[in-house]
């Protein structure tokens, strides 16, 4: 299979003898307006929530919902909520940022290394191993987190970065991936190579295995970073000092609050906003290092 | 012990060295703790006697746990929600998913670009804040799509308030991966089709869609995995109505028993019927779907 970017179009696989794309004369309208309907139900919430944080409170729940306010009413609920307890927004935001990026590189180093040995040695108990590894793909992951919680709660390792982290850096789905992107990516004969020049088998899987893994490697790296990012019932459960909370927990406790005292909301509106846009922002810029064909391959 | 490569050297014990940390990570993050639960769930917690002894201690419990929770009507009615929300969630995802990647490969869509990054990008927000902003379009006071004059979170409703945030959130990822998989098959294959006179819809029908079998049916699968343990929206649609109940589906009776109650030995309890009902569930269905793919493939 060739290359394809997952959000950027892949170029169809055109024989030689096949004409190059004639250009289509006519738009298929029908088509063009279910993906255009499709769109605008993705990007109605957002926008909403952007009209919405331009308002101050008094006129979140009084004026046209769809006009936005232009008193600079997004200012005032930027530095409300900047100030709200000592700025612990931006606490939040640093936290899942650092969960996710951090979580996100030991996983895929972990599943880098448990895939390139599933895929590139013979020892006892690999295919008892792989077999795990398929297993715990369909494992219901986010049904574990209470108990994790209870085990890391009798080890007193709750409220930590730790009890945050480590449940998440086992990632099957990610082994799997890595395992078969192994395969087709690092040629034996290299190795062999490698090894007849004297190479360690440690310094060919850092120089020569995880090089040659790096493209998939990226795409697992963002769709752990995603997961962690998304993250709620881990975190929410393991934490209980507001300081350490990512983005999904934080504005959760907000919302609580919220519901007895409603000035809160713009300040919830607000932060929903700020923590949508950097994410967004990242994965555009990502968007030509996905390889979502990997997702899909993975299966044949 | 003599391990070799694929190709007959010896490598010692380089290749346990690499899959340590895995197995480590796993042996203390998914046995352990379910072993943990195993044990709890067998467990509970009694009140010593004696007016000013006011101490407890564990004792065996046998299966009590296990018939109090499968007694339990709270439990078997966030089941049913839970499966009520899966019945509208899973179809949705998936039909819509695979009907935009159809509609993307067309050659003669327009925009194909802006509508494919803007429907994958909802992929990149939380549940949670995805419940924040769908939240507050349905509440009344701040509704700009008539929450003050449909009640979203009427009986019926909430399911499609609820079922909607996670739909929102699932369709793109799932477009992508079957666009991918749509993208990556042959084009002779549709112009030997066409030069016989089959119209595009007969292609997308006979041809496109049971090529790309695999693909739907691995989104079919997480979508169903993912709908088992749905807890983030309505956890989060809870504070701002009262038609989501604290128990409302599995997962949120579990919290509320660990949490709320503080009652850790039926919190176990139900985590271990949970995540072996789920196993099950995903287990058959991945058997289903195997068997198909391998019968159309035949």
């Amino acid at each position: 299979m060739t290359a394809t970017a997952g959000t950027s179009a892949p170029p169809r696989d055109r024989t030689a003898h096949a004409p190059a794309a004639r250009r289509p004369r006519r738009i298929a309208v029908l088509p063009t307006t279910a993906l255009v309907l499709g769109a605008l139900y993705c990007v109605v919430p957002t926008l909403w929530i952007l009209i919405a944080a331009t308002k101050s409170r008094t006129k979140l729940f009084s004026t046209d919902t769809y006009t936005p306010s232009l008193d600079l009413g997004i200012v005032d609920n930027i530095r409300d909520l900047s100030n709200y307890q000592g700025g612990i927004f931006w606490h939040w935001m640093l936290n899942s940022f650092f969960y996710a990026a951090v979580g996100g590189l030991l996983a895929s180093f972990v599943s880098a290394a448990t895939g390139y040995a599933l895929a590139k040695y013979e020892f006892r108990g690999r295919s008892a191993l792989f077999n795990t590894i398929l297993a715990g793909v369909l494992l219901p992951q986010i049904v574990l987190a209470v108990p994790q919680y209870l085990l890391l709660s009798k080890a007193g390792l709750t409220d930590s970065l730790i009890g945050v982290l480590l449940p998440q850096l086992f990632n099957p789905y990610g082994i799997y991936l890595c395992k078969i992107y192994a395969q087709s990516a690092v040629p034996d004969s290299l190795l062999e190579a490698g090894r007849i020049d004297g190479a360690g088998e440690g310094r060919l899987f850092l120089s020569v295995g995880l090089r040659l893994m790096g493209p998939g490697l990226v795409t697992v790296f963002l769709l752990q970073f995603i997961a962690i990012w998304n993250n709620f019932l881990l975190p929410y459960v393991m934490l209980t000092s507001d300081d350490k909370f990512p983005l999904t927990v934080g504005l959760y406790s907000l919302l609580r609050h919220g519901a007895a005292e409603a000035s809160l909301y713009s300040l919830v509106i607000t932060g929903t906003l700020l923590s949508v846009l950097p994410v967004i922002a990242l994965f555009l810029s990502m968007q030509r290092f996905w390889r979502i064909d990997l997702v899909t391959g993975a299966l044949k | 012990m003599a391990r070799t490569t694929t190709t007959g050297r010896r490598t010692g014990g380089f290749p346990y060295l690499l899959v340590l940390p895995a197995v480590l990570l796993f042996a203390a993050f998914v046995v352990a703790p379910g072993g943990y639960a195993l044990l709890l769930s067998f467990q509970r917690r009694k009140v010593n006697g004696g007016l000013l002894g006011g101490g407890t201690h564990t004792v065996f419990a046998g299966l009590a746990n296990y018939r109090d929770v499968l007694g339990d009507s709270d439990l078997w009615s966030g089941v049913l929600r839970m499966l009520a929300l899966g019945a509208v969630t899973v179809p949705a995802t998936v039909l819509f998913a695979l009907l935009f990647a159809v509609l993307l490969d067309l050659e003669r869509t327009r925009l194909k670009r802006f509508t494919r990054l803007t429907i994958f990008l909802p992929y990149a927000v939380p549940g949670v804040i995805a419940s924040l902003m769908w939240g507050f379009l349905y509440l009344p006071a701040t509704s700009p799509i008539g929450g003050d004059q449909v009640d979203f979170f009427g009986q019926v409703a909430v399911y499609f308030s609820v079922g909607n945030v996670a739909v929102w959130g699932a369709v793109g990822f799932n477009m992508i991966v079957i666009y991918t998989a749509l993208r990556a098959l042959p084009a002779e294959l549709f112009e030997s089709a066409r030069l016989d006179g089959a119209s595009e819809r007969q292609i997308v029908l006979r041809i496109k869609v049971p090529m790309v079998m695999p693909a739907v049916v691995m989104c079919t699968l997480f979508t169903v995995l993912a709908a088992l343990q749905v807890f983030n929206e309505p956890n989060t649609l809870k504070p701002l109505s009262n038609a989501v109940s604290s128990t409302w589906v599995p997962l949120m009776k579990i919290y509320d028993d660990a949490f709320g109650n503080s009652d850790i030995y039926s919190a176990a309890a139900t985590s271990v019927v949970l995540t072996a009902a789920a196993l099950t569930v995903s287990f058959v269905t991945a058997r289903i779907v195997q068997s198909r793919v391998q019968q159309e493939a035949a």
